[in-house]
């Protein structure tokens, strides 16, 4: 399939809509098509965040009283699916991606415009189709992994619409990554070289080769499970001769580098964050840059670290634990990198700053339970037990969506020209962190005494430690209100900003808060040194220039 | 603003665009096929894997006959070719002989096309079978379905090759350049299916 996009724009952006009518037209615009992914990943947090806090009323008491077990699974698997591919992946890498990596390389707008729009568009009508199955016969029961043969045996409708969710979703952040890829490569400005590209960059670069790898592949094995459930066909289904442990390699062949396909955006910007907010050039840039590469490539060859109770042959599991022990060496780079920037820094303890800082913490905490479940040993006790949902929590929560409300705080006023409300933002980290911790810290303990996760009755045992627990996940949920509070504040009657409230020296802030439809008048400025704090001579130089 | 202001406006992003930058359409077409290769990729994993790992049932069907793929495997080589005469036909400004061997090129997909169903038609066993049978069909389907887009495009660059009037001229190769490089990728996946599903 072939779209042939015209570089030379027929319909220019002066041209669209104005106001805040762009935001519901097929805008061209990179940042336009930054925000409506941005706000469309957020509609669909809310939803996911309301099954979560339903999937915590029901645990809070040991039988399944809150809604039948069938439902229970539904709220399950749309809460997984939504929040993985309606909120984090769209957001972390379409809305920021979009909105900075044209600025970051110098340019007007992506490479495809048009392909750029398709991906955002692609997005709603497959998300309200997902939350639609819900009630037409029920939504998908199998889980966001939706191994067969349970995903074969469940009610099939649920099922089949996931199937066709998923894949244009998938489709949208294939093109979302050939556009990235196409962009920093290709789209840079004369003169910049890619080694003084921001680390959000690089970040980018590195996901976008793993989505155009790796989403292609879930692609293919869920076209094949559409075949067995439509059409009877026995690839997944052992009854006719067909093979499940084959879906589960295909399935994590993508799913494992999602994970990265999550996180390294983050790590992309915290690096853009902490730097301005500590007043110092971020530390060790070669190291990060070959550091996110290396995530990269071990990151395909780690999958079957999923698999370890799937029947995987000795061999197989050594060499996926060594694998998988090794993603720890890069990562820990970076980690290292991140404190030595704030090491001495002039720190602003500001909202942005303290969801950076929450973030390494969270992130820290579950790497280590990441390293720990490579195990072979102890992944077989803990496996599919609530220390699992406690460990990628810790990741896309505390990691992901940390950074995602971090960089909302950063690039605020960038967008609209207005500052957040600091003390609401401090009350919001406050609760967050707060009912994080609380909700996911003691799953670790239940998931070591044996919890199963994605069952809806536990042993009564089990009931005082799942009230606390819940008790986090209330508080999450009230920590939205603060945060909505602040946005339409700060919208409505923020205090102005200026062009660059945080004296930050990345391209995006050298030029008009919010910016105009082409990005700059006149050329784009190159930053050869888009970390140079502490250097009196550069910042003069980056003053003179804009 | 005015019309005069947004004609104005247009031209100026129109040669912003291309004084700054080369063209990247083809990059990123190469990027897209990079994925669609993947998605390949992963059948033929399965495939090789179910080979390994599961035998064929006691009674169960699946034997492949050479003779058809075979000529699929000339048709497709010799398409590819005659694709390639069309681009250098159209660098000398010869449009007629572009679109001579662009329909050439569309007949021997369509003729591929036609033997595959053939083979289909004639094959002892059907989709649901056994684990290959579906293996077999998914894979050749898959593909198939990709000659018959690259046919389609084909078949609307031959027609926007014409030499009065036509969209794609000398100065503008891209759409055939585009479809040319698609058209030889599917050739390519053509020729390792061709060894992995019939000559393994």
């Amino acid at each position: 399939m072939t779209i042939s996009i015209d570089s030379q724009d027929s319909n220019p952006k002066s041209l669209q809509p104005k106001g805040w009518l762009r935001y519901f037209s097929f805008s061209l615009d990179h940042k336009v098509i930054g925000i409506q992914y941005l706000v469309c990943g957020f509609l669909f947090y809310l939803i996911g965040g309301t099954l979560a806090s339903a999937i915590r009323i029901e645990l809070a008491s040991p039988m399944s009283d809150f809604m039948p077990r069938d439902v229970y699974n539904q709220v399950l698997t749309l809460h997984g699916t939504i929040m993985i591919f309606l909120w984090i992946v769209p957001v972390v890498n379409g809305a920021f991606g979009n909105y900075l990596i044209p600025f970051y390389v110098g340019a007007r707008d992506m490479a495809f415009p048009r392909l750029n729009a398709v991906a955002f568009w692609l997005i709603p009508p497959s998300g309200l189709m997902l939350v639609a199955s819900y009630f037409i016969e029920g939504a998908a029961q199998a889980g966001w992994t939706a191994y067969p043969p349970l995903s074969i045996t469940t009610p099939q409708s649920g099922q089949i619409i996931w199937i066709m969710s998923v894949l244009l979703l998938g489709g949208s952040s294939i093109f979302g990554g050939i556009n990235f890829i196409a962009t920093i490569i290709k789209l840079r400005r004369p003169g910049l070289k890619l080694m003084q590209l921001p680390m959000y960059c690089w970040a980018m670069l590195g996901t976008s080769l793993l989505v155009v790898l790796s989403t292609p592949v879930l692609a293919g094995t869920l076209i094949l499970l559409s075949f067995d459930i439509v059409a009877n066909t026995g690839f997944f289904n052992p009854v006719l001769g067909g093979n499940v442990v084959v879906y589960q390699h295909l399935f994590w062949f993508y799913s494992h580098p999602a994970v990265y396909i999550m996180v390294l955006p983050a790590f992309g910007l915290v690096s853009e964050i902490l730097p301005v907010h500590s007043r110092k050039p971020l530390f060790g840039y070669t190291t990060m840059v070959f550091s996110i590469m290396g995530i990269v490539v071990l990151g395909l060859v780690v999958w079957a670290h999923h698999m370890f109770t799937s029947g995987t042959p000795p061999w197989m599991r050594l060499f996926f634990t060594i694998a998988t022990a090794f993603i720890a060496v890069p990562t820990g780079i970076k980690f290292f990198n991140w404190v030595a920037t704030l090491w001495g820094g002039k720190i602003s303890i500001n909202s942005a700053m303290l969801f950076s800082c929450g973030f390494i913490i969270n992130f820290v905490f579950g790497g280590i339970t990441g390293v720990a479940l490579a195990q072979v040993p102890f992944d077989i006790h803990v496996h599919d037990t609530y220390f699992v949902v406690a460990h990628f929590h810790y990741i896309v929560y505390g990691g992901t969506v940390f950074i995602i409300f971090s960089s909302i705080y950063h690039w605020f006023p960038k967008v609209t020209g207005k500052l957040m409300n600091e003390k609401l933002g401090i009350v919001h980290f406050a609760i967050t962190f707060i009912g994080f911790n609380l909700c996911f810290a003691p799953q670790h303990w239940l998931g070591l005494n044996g919890m199963p996760r994605r069952v809806a009755e536990y042993d009564p045992q089990f009931q005082f430690v799942n009230q606390i627990s819940s008790l986090g996940a209330l508080l999450m949920a009230i920590s939205t209100v603060p945060f909505l509070v602040n946005i339409f504040l700060s919208i409505k009657n923020g205090k102005d900003s200026g062009d660059n409230p945080w004296n930050a020296l990345t391209p995006e802030w050298l030029t008009s808060s919010p910016p105009p439809v082409e990005n700059w008048e006149g050329e784009a400025p190159l930053v050869e040194e888009p970390y140079g704090y502490g250097n009196p001579i550069y910042q003069e130089n980056q003053q003179k220039k804009r | 603003m005015t019309t005069l202001d947004s004609s104005k406006e247009i031209n100026k992003i129109e040669s912003d665009v291309s004084a700054h930058h080369e063209d990247f359409r083809m990059f990123g077409l190469i990027t897209f096929l990079i994925a669609d290769g993947m998605t390949f990729a992963g059948f033929f994993a399965a495939y090789l894997t179910y080979k390994a790992v599961n035998p064929l049932p006691d009674g169960a069907i699946y034997e492949l006959e050479l003779p058809i793929p075979t000529l699929n495997t000339i048709l497709l080589l010799v398409s590819s070719a005659t694709f390639h005469k069309s681009g250098k036909a159209l660098l000398k400004n010869k449009n007629s002989d572009t679109q001579k061997w662009l329909i050439v090129t569309a007949l021997l997909g369509i003729t591929f096309l036609i033997c595959q169903l053939f083979e289909y038609f004639n094959l002892p066993f059907g989709l649901t079978d056994n684990l290959f049978a579906s293996t077999f069909y998914a894979l050749t389907g898959f593909h198939g379905l990709h000659v018959t887009l690259g046919t389609l495009m084909i078949l609307i660059i031959s027609w926007q090759t014409r030499p009065k009037e036509g969209r794609i001229t000398n100065q503008n190769m891209f759409p055939l350049e585009a479809v040319e490089l698609y058209w030889h990728f599917v050739d390519g996946i053509w020729v390792i299916l061709f060894i992995i599903l019939y000559l393994l």
